[in-house]
């Protein structure tokens, strides 16, 4: 049995040992013709993928990619599509507001005031709109600073100067995003009960928000129009948080193609916000008499608030009794 | 004018990290920052191809176009390099370049990721050629010393090439008619917008 044995092993042997001889020089053959016929080529990655990735030996495993051309089509993006949406967005804006004011003029108190004033926002509300709005406008400047900077700043002041600026800037974006992120929350929260859309809305808008003619639409504590702003702040400034956190922490949540989305999508609602806030701030100050006081002292006119909020200032007085006179508002 | 480029024969190159090593050394590069990797492409498996990949001196350079600082110049030689006094560390050229090169010395450090780093085609930087500050901040410049970069210089199988476009892409040229095969010029198309016919 054993030397059975021996003999299909042996056997067994000699098959494989032919099959070799006869098989390998004919695939090293084949290799010489084409070695690379089964290779990997380059555009063919691309058309799959749209970029190449492989192993590194060094830590850094994010330099695994060996090449994304669509960092292309982002630079298009910052360096031209941006430039337009935010110019368009933001000078449009502008001379929409200078055309409006020239026309319209700043939106009169057209019964005077009755030197009787009520509380519009409490110092707590006051504090978060201001420390919201400081880091805004910072957050909007150092923004822009970015977008813009290079091609209108830079050739005024030099290299050295616009670069020591930009990194000024820069820290102030990056550091200045937490408290603005908390006013944001705030705000959400502080003014959530008062900015649920109601059919009151519907009417006010039809008739032109007083803004477009002399109407006054009844309004209860915020009309259609600031409900507008605050969800344009909540959901705006909740964007560009959230894109805003990815790039200030690259490569943490995503990868090359996630940055780029956070910041088309960060840059986007940002000059669209920034557009915003220009028709806010307008309305806050030149564009409507006795608007500014309500965020200033925190305290209206009894007549201003009949005129703009008459439903909030029948609810206020029902609810505390009359509306109180300040003392320096009174002669 | 010479117009310098690189070119990686990924029919030659072996994946033994010498230009790496090579790079990281002359340029005394720190810690985590890489100027120069090579990467392996379907590694184990049939076709399998390394590629040695560094800053590929870009045609109309993508990372030069967004930086919001401007801090890129582009050489007489064609070798695209920055300023590390301007560059403010926002990370955008990174986000442009199809090549990966930008690195930074504290990436993910809020708020500052230092100054970015990236392969010099070893001609320094915007200071005085051969100085000290020229070596602290950007490595040693050998191009003004009329010698090629190191990585090159040091490949064992010749897979990576430096120098002259024109020249480099002849060499390449040959090689390919001589065997009969080549896999193409990597990333050409994407820096250079052009291709090696062969
Ligand atoms: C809320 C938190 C925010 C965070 C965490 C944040 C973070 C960032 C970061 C990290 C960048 C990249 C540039 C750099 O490194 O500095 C950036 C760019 C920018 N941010 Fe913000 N940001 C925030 C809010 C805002 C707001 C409120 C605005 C506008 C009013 C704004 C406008 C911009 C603009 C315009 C850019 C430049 C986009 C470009 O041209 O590429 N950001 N932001
Ligand atoms: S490879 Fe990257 S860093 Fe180098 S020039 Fe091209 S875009 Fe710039
Ligand atoms: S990281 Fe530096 S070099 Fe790169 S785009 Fe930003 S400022 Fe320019």
């Amino acid at each position: 049995m054993a030397s059975f044995g021996r003999f299909i092993r042996l056997g067994v042997g000699a098959w494989a040992l032919l099959l070799l001889v006869i098989v390998a020089p004919a695939s090293s053959g084949a290799q010489q013709v084409n070695p690379t016929a089964s290779s990997v080529k380059e555009q063919q990655l691309l058309q799959e993928l749209n970029r190449i990735q492989g192993r590194v030996s060094i830590p850094d495993q994010r330099s695994g990619v060996l090449e994304q051309p669509q960092g292309r089509e982002w630079r298009e993006f910052r360096n031209v599509t941006l430039r337009w949406i935010g110019g368009v967005a933001i000078v449009g804006m502008l001379a929409v507001l200078v055309i409006f004011y020239l026309t319209r003029g700043m939106v009169r108190l057209e019964s005077g005031r009755s030197g009787r004033t009520i509380v519009r926002f409490n110092m707590f509300e006051r504090f978060v709109h201001w420390m919201s709005a400081t880091c805004f406008i910072i957050l909007a400047i150092s923004g822009l600073n970015i977008t813009f900077g290079r091609p209108l700043l830079l050739p005024l002041i030099g290299f050295e100067a616009f670069s020591e600026w930009s990194q000024w800037a820069k820290y102030a974006h990056n550091y200045l995003s937490f408290p603005f992120t908390i006013g944001v929350v705030l705000i959400f929260l502080v003014w959530l009960g008062n900015n649920i859309p109601s059919k009151l809305d519907v009417e006010w808008i039809k008739r032109g928000g007083g803004l477009i003619g002399h109407d006054h639409p009844p309004a209860r504590r915020f009309n259609a129009g600031q409900k507008g702003i605050y969800w344009i702040v909540v959901i705006g400034g909740g964007l560009v948080a959230a894109t805003g956190y990815v790039l200030m922490f690259p490569f943490y949540t995503t990868g090359i193609e996630g940055m780029q989305m956070a910041q088309i999508v960060h840059s986007i609602v940002a000059v669209l916000f920034v557009a915003a806030m220009l028709a806010h701030i307008y309305i806050g100050t030149i564009g409507m008499e006795g608007a500014f006081e309500a965020m200033g002292s925190g305290e209206v006119d009894v007549n201003w608030a009949r005129e703009h909020h008459s439903l909030w200032l029948d609810e206020e007085t029902s609810r505390t009794g009359q509306p109180r006179r300040a003392a320096s508002a009174a002669e | 004018m010479a117009r310098m480029k690189f070119l990686c024969d990924a029919d030659r190159c072996i994946e033994c990290n010498a230009c790496v090593t090579a790079c990281k050394n002359e340029h005394e590069v720190p810690w985590g920052i890489n100027r120069r990797r090579v990467v392996t492409i379907n590694d184990g498996k049939p076709g399998e191809r390394s590629v040695s990949m560094a800053c590929m001196h870009c045609t109309d350079a993508p990372c030069a176009a967004v930086c919001p600082v401007n801090c890129f110049y582009t050489t007489a030689d064609g070798v695209v390099l920055h300023s590390k006094d301007l560059c403010i560390g926002c990370g955008y050229c990174f986000y442009a370049c199809p090549f990966g090169a930008p690195q930074y010395p504290k990436v993910g450090n809020f708020g500052s990721r230092g100054k970015m780093d990236k392969c010099t085609y070893c001609a320094g930087g915007p200071e005085t050629d051969g100085s000290k500050e020229e070596y602290e901040k950007y490595g040693a410049n050998r191009l003004a010393e009329g010698k090629l970069p190191l990585c090159a210089e040091m490949c064992s199988t010749k897979s990576l090439l430096a120098g002259d476009g024109e020249i480099i892409a002849q060499i390449y040229k040959e090689r390919v008619m001589k065997r009969g095969y080549g896999s193409g010029a990597w990333g050409w198309k994407t820096a250079y917008r052009e291709t090696i016919e062969s």
